[in-house]
């Protein structure tokens, strides 16, 4: 297979512009005799429904959570990025656009990114006027803030609580179009599989989650905005129920899936505290702001925090990157503290994290300016540890997080599949091996107020007058057979470990192998293991309960049955791809000092993986990755 | 801790319901609340028996999904906490609690301790927004807005829609939800052209719903992001004028 990027020719400033001159339009009053699924109510999902549905087009939006402003979404805290450069601090398109290449690691497409950059100022315009209560300075204008070590302060936020307020602007906008009548909306509903048929997608089987129906929909195009697949690692900062089964069964039915293995796992989140533990908790990473991060110089330290001197702590970040410190990138950061534990240096009771000291900035600025900037978050801390962040140095480790792999969608993100569009966390494109801070609420407005509303319209507009496939054709009847074929086996299987404690060994096993460092002995095993495991699940799961009934461990069965299947992908990318670029980091491709060491001349591209059956090899695309507008150069942070 | 949980078990929202007494053991007093209930779940499981539904998806205060009273208090023991943040250390062990659903007559229960705030959908789509489509906006800085406006408005808009005001009122009443976003919205100079009209149309639709306030205070008190109960009293200014001024529902 062949693929095709559809990069518009010309300078990149002036692509996306050409672009949409060049696409083809649908006619105002043509625009509702098209019917698109949309899948998914987060920023992504969301901002494209509220935007479609403007349009005029017949939009059906689909989520499993019982309201669309519940979204996984919700909860990103930091901020956004735009290139306004309202403090004239140097910030343009072109170093939005240049710093996102670079933080990426030189893996994403040049030209995705740009265009991300050059729509990004449009959303702070849109959220502002939706009455987003972005901070404001006592002039009444706009604040930012610097953020993940950005040079430039391009952050827009609204304190802790970014990706709520951006969530409730696109919520409130998509309700108005229900309230038009240009939006049908239905909650507690799971897309369980995408219907083709002659090569184009065509609609998808949904499973209504209070009765257990099966449902059919019938579209156009359709549209996954259905977010990442860091739950694959059990415990992750993503919410409980977010999963990978829309974008997976698309997969196997032959949409590409792009560098799978490249995941975030950024280094301010909470340690595990014990068995019972079912997610971690993000910890902003504005915190590494004032924080200095340190561990005891012995691994058998066993005094409080307070009581080591100076002389026997390790402000490792500082250490061994003088010019970044504290702030050098998240995978950095987070594979130093990974190195500190294995070398049992660890701290707290079970030896899992690393402390976040703010004694320093207390003494600095004083406990109020602290309060001021980071009051919220040591509240929420307190909350989960019971120890005030004031008096007792913070406990923070990496877990997963974000998932730069996802979809292989072109430049108008359609996947592989003629009329199946990827766009927000469910794609791969913008982010390269490693996302910047503030960038993912960005790209999921991005593609839905400003990318998908114009690219999805060439793709109708030759197909008017088309019907959109009768939910009772051949091709719906199989595939809500399979769906009801696959609920059925899941309860059939009566046998004697729980859906969670599956889930929990696999999710053991990716973080141990496919975790922050990566080595071939180590992901070969993962793959045994992730596949014996499969087998025993298929014969000693215990899913209780019906199938016509609001069933939760049914519906945990069938994302972990999914999560097993993109578990090996991640191995298996993972593992061809010998050579450490953000986040994915190869123990075999290193420096003498331990950093990651590219490999361009044989993985400047990206990986695109194609479903051939379970249990055998998936095939292997790539689409060469080409910079004309940045120069390649190794990062680094010393 | 091993501790004895009352739990409300009903099947169907048409079934009658009632409590069950479970005991769970082996929780670990670092556990939050709820996963205290996946641990009681688990050991369900492992009998054969059927887990207890109860939702929540984000675990961190701010998606809205959880949401129980507990001991007669929406969102438990804890002030300004939502039950997903609620943590074991606030109990001992041998403790008995108890965990119902929100009762209000705009929720009605689902199965077991899960309930349907789909109204609060309904109030949002009467008039729950700013009308800007997509591309229609100015500059963001076009429209200065004072640091304490913003900020008010902010306090507002930090509402996560979980119903506990609703649960906790004597008279199952949304003033609280439907207030704080209006408030929001209307003071923002972004939310003038629609003010009253936007005050009418969420009042009507909340009143088709929801049960009528008589400013008992309860839902300030049960809020787990201390949204302040001024924010019902400019609603309902601002309502007063609508209906004045002889603005229709639209
Ligand atoms: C704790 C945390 C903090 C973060 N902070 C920041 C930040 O400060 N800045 C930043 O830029 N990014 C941040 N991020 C990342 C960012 O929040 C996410 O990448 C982004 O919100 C994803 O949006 P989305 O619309 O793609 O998906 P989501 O918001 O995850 O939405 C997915 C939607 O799809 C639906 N769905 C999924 N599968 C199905 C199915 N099978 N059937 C039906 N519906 C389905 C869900 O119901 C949901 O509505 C943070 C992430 C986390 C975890
Ligand atoms: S006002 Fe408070 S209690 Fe009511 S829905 Fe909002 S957050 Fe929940
Ligand atoms: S689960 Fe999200 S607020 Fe409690």
């Amino acid at each position: 297979m062949q693929l095709d990027a559809k990069v518009p020719e010309g300078p990149i400033e002036e692509k996306w512009d050409h672009h949409r001159f060049n696409l083809r339009l649908v006619n105002p009053n043509n625009k509702r005799r098209f019917r698109i699924l949309v899948v998914g109510s987060g920023l992504a999902g969301a901002s494209a429904a509220a935007t479609l549905g403007e349009l005029g087009y017949q939009v059906t939006v689909l989520t499993y959570h019982d309201s669309p402003r519940r979204a996984h979404s919700i909860a990103a805290q930091g901020g956004i990025n735009a290139a306004k450069n309202y403090r004239n601090d140097g910030d343009s398109v072109h170093r939005l656009f240049h710093d996102t290449v670079k933080g990426g690691d030189y893996r994403s497409r040049e030209a995705n990114v740009y265009r991300l950059a050059q729509v990004s100022n449009e959303i702070i315009d849109q959220a502002t006027a939706q009455g987003v209560p972005f901070a404001r300075e006592y002039g009444g204008l706009l604040d930012n803030r610097s953020f993940g070590g950005a040079q430039v302060s391009r952050t827009f936020y609204a304190r802790g609580q970014t990706g709520q307020q951006l969530l409730l602007g696109a919520y409130q906008a998509m309700m108005r179009q229900v309230h038009a009548g240009t939006v049908d909306l239905h909650n507690r509903v799971e897309v369980l599989d995408v219907v083709v048929h002659d090569g184009r997608a065509r609609g998808v089987i949904a499973r209504d989650l209070l009765t257990g129906e099966v449902l059919r929909y019938s579209a156009h195009a359709v549209v996954l905005a259905t977010g990442g697949y860091s739950n694959a690692f059990f415990l992750s900062t993503n919410a409980k129920m977010c999963n990978a089964t829309a974008i997976w069964r698309a997969h196997r039915k032959g949409a590409l899936m792009a560098n799978p293995c490249f995941t975030q796992i950024p280094p301010t989140c909470l340690p595990q505290s014990d068995e019972t533990q079912s997610k971690l908790t993000l910890m902003s990473e504005s915190l590494r702001n004032d924080g200095r991060v340190w561990v005891p110089q012995s691994h058998d330290e066993d005094r409080h925090p307070g009581d080591i001197p100076e002389a026997d702590r390790d402000y490792y970040l500082e250490r061994m990157y003088p010019a970044f410190g504290n702030l050098v990138p998240r995978d950095i950061a987070s594979r130093a503290a990974k190195r500190m534990i294995d070398e049992n240096r660890g701290v707290g009771p079970l030896k899992n994290g690393v402390y976040l000291d703010f004694a320093d900035a207390i003494q600095r600025l004083g406990a109020d300016r602290v309060a001021e900037r980071y009051g919220n978050l040591f509240e929420i801390y307190e909350r989960i540890t019971g120890e005030a962040p004031y008096k007792v140095p913070m406990r923070i480790y990496p877990a997963p997080h974000y998932t730069m792999g996802g979809l292989w969608v072109d430049y108008n993100l359609e996947t592989t599949i003629p009329s199946l569009y990827a766009i927000g966390e469910a794609n791969f494109s913008d982010h390269g091996a490693n996302r910047l801070g503030a960038s993912a609420l960005m790209q999921g407005l991005a593609d839905g107020y400003f990318v998908l509303p114009y690219t999805i319209g060439d793709g109708l507009a030759p197909r008017l007058g088309e019907e959109p496939l009768p939910t009772d054709h051949e091709a719906f009847e199989e595939a809500a057979a399979q769906v009801r074929g696959r609920v059925e086996g899941l309860l059939s299987v009566n046998g004697s470990r729980t859906v969670d404690w599956f889930h929990r060994q696999l999710g053991r096993i990716l973080w141990d192998y496919c975790g922050m460092s990566r080595n071939q002995p180590g992901l070969e095993k993962a793959i045994t293991e992730i596949k014996a495991l499969r087998e025993e699940f298929y014969s000693d799961v215990n899913v209780t309960g019906s199938s016509d009934d609001y069933n939760q461990a049914l519906e945990k069965a069938g994302r972990v049955q999914d999560f097993f299947e993109l578990g090996e992908l991640m191995c298996r990318d993972a593992l061809y791809r010998e050579e450490s670029c953000g986040g994915h980091f190869r123990e075999e491709h290193q420096t003498d000092d331990g950093e990651a060491l590219r490999d361009d001349e044989r993985f400047a591209h990206v990986a695109a993986w194609g479903w051939r059956g379970l249990g055998e090899e998936p095939s292997l695309t790539v689409e060469p990755l080409e910079y004309e507008n940045v120069t390649i150069a190794t990062r680094s942070y010393k | 801790m091993d501790l004895t949980l009352r739990i409300w078990r009903q099947p169907r929202h048409d079934t009658p319901g009632d409590f069950v007494s479970y005991q769970v053991t082996g929780v670990p007093e670092e556990a939050s609340f709820l996963e205290m209930l996946d641990l009681l779940n688990e050991q369900l499981s492992e009998r054969g028996e059927e887990p207890v539904v109860f939702e929540s998806d984000c675990r961190e205060g701010i998606c809205g999904t959880c949401g129980l009273m507990i001991d007669g208090r929406p969102h438990g023991p804890w002030g300004n906490t939502a039950t997903c943040q609620l943590h074991m250390r606030a109990y001992a062990d041998g403790d008995e609690i108890t965990i119902e659903p929100w009762r209000a007559t705009g929720f009605p229960v689902i199965k077991d301790l899960a309930v349907d705030r789909s109204a609060f959908d309904r109030i949002i789509e009467a008039g729950g927004y700013i009308s800007t489509p997509t591309g229609a906006a100015p500059d963001a800085n076009l429209i200065p807005v004072d640091k304490a406006t913003a900020d008010r408005a902010f306090e507002a808009a930090a509402c996560i829609g979980c119903g506990a005001c609703v649960a906790a009122c004597p008279n199952g009443a949304a003033q609280l939800f439907a207030g704080a976003k209006v408030a929001q919205l209307n003071m923002l100079p972004q939310g003038q052209p629609e003010r009253y009209q936007r005050a009418a149309n969420v009042v009507d639709t909340m009143e088709a719903f929801f049960g009528s306030c008589t400013n008992h205070g309860e839902c300030q008190a049960a809020c787990p992001k201390d949204i302040s109960i001024d924010f019902i009293a400019w609603l309902n200014r601002d309502y007063r004028k609508a209906k004045l001024s002889g603005r229709q529902a639209g």
